[in-house]
């Protein structure tokens, strides 16, 4: 895993890293998939991917309506709110 | 006769027959952690006022008759990534440092509901990622046999609360042994229960498809009466199974006969440190002399587990804590130019070296071009790993192994190398993979004084079979 690669997967996870992570992490990074590769031993081609442990599907629950967060609890955590909505910086400019 | 040191049934029994007062008895709790605590550091927070208030509801209750639930006075400790209304879960993350959530986790409700005393918040690796506990963005856990050693992790700070007696019981949660890992470091029992055992509801998630909340104690019958409480079907979390919860603690004492305990020689190649060896070898020789055969076993892809665990847990991770985003709840970054760096700078600043770890991680394993050859790859190991396990329960009822590859480490030893802490993992992590219950049970003590462990596995769902053979060791150790 080379520096340009870091830095794009950093992008990508939307993580803003000093410059002596990005150094740090290209090494650590390299070396931890440099071990991951010992997958690659491994004849796959016939095996189904395993994604949970207790395989079930379609779980439903009655279609019954209950109650969801109220407004106030759910804006209780918010970083910034006006008390009706979630506040973010602009996204959009006059143009 | 002293409370604290007291086993949950000779607790309960000294509640029940009134020689002692859920007060008496969750004061005697407290003053252990203020003697203590200042040393371990295993709670974030605890309130001794609300722990009293709580603990004088349950007295009054008794007193008026009222039917009491199974936990009736005992204090537990919960880990801090499981959410309690009204008060801070912070995940020892500056991302969550003033999140206090709406509503109660699952097992929250169930520990009220049975009438436990909810003792204080327990410190973890940040996110519930470390096998250290020094992960946490707020303070070093200590490991309460030897100060100078880490406690194990990410549920360090529980095991360290009732390997202090500082509770008799914690609930923490485990994603590649995170229970099992510090319980051995710390002399207690801990177990991860079968995945969709217990309620996921609530607890703050960090790899959907391994995490599983369980219990610790001092003894395998506090383990049990924990479990008992907490498993069970809840609707609000789609995994978990709606399959009825024996009732552990009564068969608990009843020793399994014709039993067959599997042992793998992969469990015991190069890097076992040889007093961990020994005293496994030890406790087989315990369980043969109960009557128990021990046979030889293969899990030939136990050796791909570290790395499988290491591409499937950062992909869910970084999937999962896409969430912290500086709008809903939680840190947001102060100074920034726009949106997408508004993202960028409150995750940069809010999350700590090992969870950026593995958030880029996951990230570039799930990135186009890499997904097949790393991600479905591991998926794909996955399965054999779990086909190897059920491949070795056909010929045996339980497996037996080391729980780490060496007693307790010093504190800062690891730090600097992730690949070597996760490969403190290699024993525990299959277990979760393979979403079978695993128990880590003290069974000897190193050279230097520090507890060993040792794990027994069992196939899905068989927990009250675990336990049983679990309490079989302790009761001969006695």
């Amino acid at each position: 895993m080379d520096r340009q690669q870091v830095e794009k997967t950093a992008l990508l996870a939307r993580l803003k890293l000093s410059e002596s992570e990005v150094v740090k992490f290209t090494d650590q990074l390299t070396g931890l998939l440099d071990y991951v590769a010992i997958l690659n031993e491994i004849d796959t081609d016939d095996v189904e991917p395993m994604a949970h442990a207790v395989e079930v599907s379609n779980v439903l629950r009655d279609d019954e309506p209950v109650a969801s967060l109220a407004r106030d609890d759910a804006l209780s955590n918010a970083p910034k709110t006006d008390g009706v909505y979630f506040l973010v910086p602009p996204i959009l400019t006059e143009g | 006769m002293s409370i604290v040191g007291s086993t949950t049934e000779e607790l309960l029994g000294q509640l029940a027959s009134g020689d002692v007062s859920c007060v008496e008895l969750t004061s005697a709790y407290l003053d252990q952690i203020a003697a203590r605590d200042p040393e371990v550091q295993a709670f974030l927070r605890y309130d001794r006022d609300d722990a009293l208030r709580q603990a004088e509801r349950i007295d009054a209750k008794r007193q008026s008759g009222q039917p009491l639930g199974k936990l009736a006075g005992l204090p537990v400790a919960v880990k801090d990534n499981m959410c309690t209304k009204g008060q801070p879960t912070t995940c020892a993350s500056r991302m969550l440092e003033d999140f206090v959530p709406p509503y109660d986790a699952h097992v929250v409700t169930r520990l009220k509901e049975a009438d436990a005393v909810l003792m204080g918040r327990a410190n973890l690796d940040e996110f519930a990622m470390g096998s250290s506990t020094e992960n946490s963005a707020f303070q070093v856990t200590r490991n309460p046999h030897n100060a100078e050693f880490a406690p194990g992790g990410s549920s360090g700070g529980s095991a360290a609360a009732v390997g202090a007696g500082m509770t008799p019981l914690a609930l923490g949660s485990d994603t590649g042994g995170s229970i099992r890992q510090p319980a051995s470091f710390c002399g207690v029992v801990g177990m991860k229960p079968t995945y969709g055992r217990v309620s996921r509801y609530g607890l703050v998630a960090f790899a959907s498809s391994l995490d599983q909340i369980g219990p610790l104690a001092g003894d395998v019958t506090g383990t049990a009466r924990l479990l008992e409480v907490i498993a069970g079907h809840d609707a609000r979390d789609s995994t978990c199974v709606d399959l009825p919860v024996p009732e552990y603690t009564q068969s608990l004492n009843e020793p399994l006969s014709g039993l067959t305990i599997g042992i793998a020689a992969e469990h015991f190649a190069e890097g076992l440190d040889p007093e961990v060896e020994s005293t496994v070898r030890s406790a087989l020789d315990v369980y043969t002399s109960l009557g128990a055969t021990v046979k030889e076993i293969s899990l030939p892809h136990s050796r791909y587990a570290v790395a499988t665990y290491y591409v499937v847990a950062p992909c869910e991770a970084s999937s999962n804590l896409a969430r912290y985003d500086g709008v809903h709840y939680g840190f947001r970054a102060e100074s920034f130019e726009n949106m997408i760096d508004m993202y960028a700078t409150t995750r940069g600043e809010g999350f700590g070296d090992e969870v950026k770890r593995r958030i880029m991680v996951g990230t570039y394993a799930l990135s186009a071009g890499y997904y097949d050859a790393y991600y479905l790859k591991a998926l794909k190991v996955r399965r054999l790993i779990r086909e190897d396990f059920d491949r070795a329960f056909a010929d045996v009822d339980v497996i037996a192994s080391p729980v780490t590859p060496t007693p307790a480490f010093k504190i800062g030893s690891l730090v600097d190398d992730p690949l070597a802490m996760y490969l403190q993992d290699l024993y525990t992590l299959s277990a979760n993979l393979a979403g079978i219950p695993g128990i880590s049970i003290p069974a000897g003590t190193s050279s230097g004084g520090l507890p060993i462990g040792l794990q027994l596995l069992a196939p899905a769902f068989e927990e009250e079979r675990l336990l049983r053979a679990a309490r079989m060791f302790e009761q001969e150790s006695e």
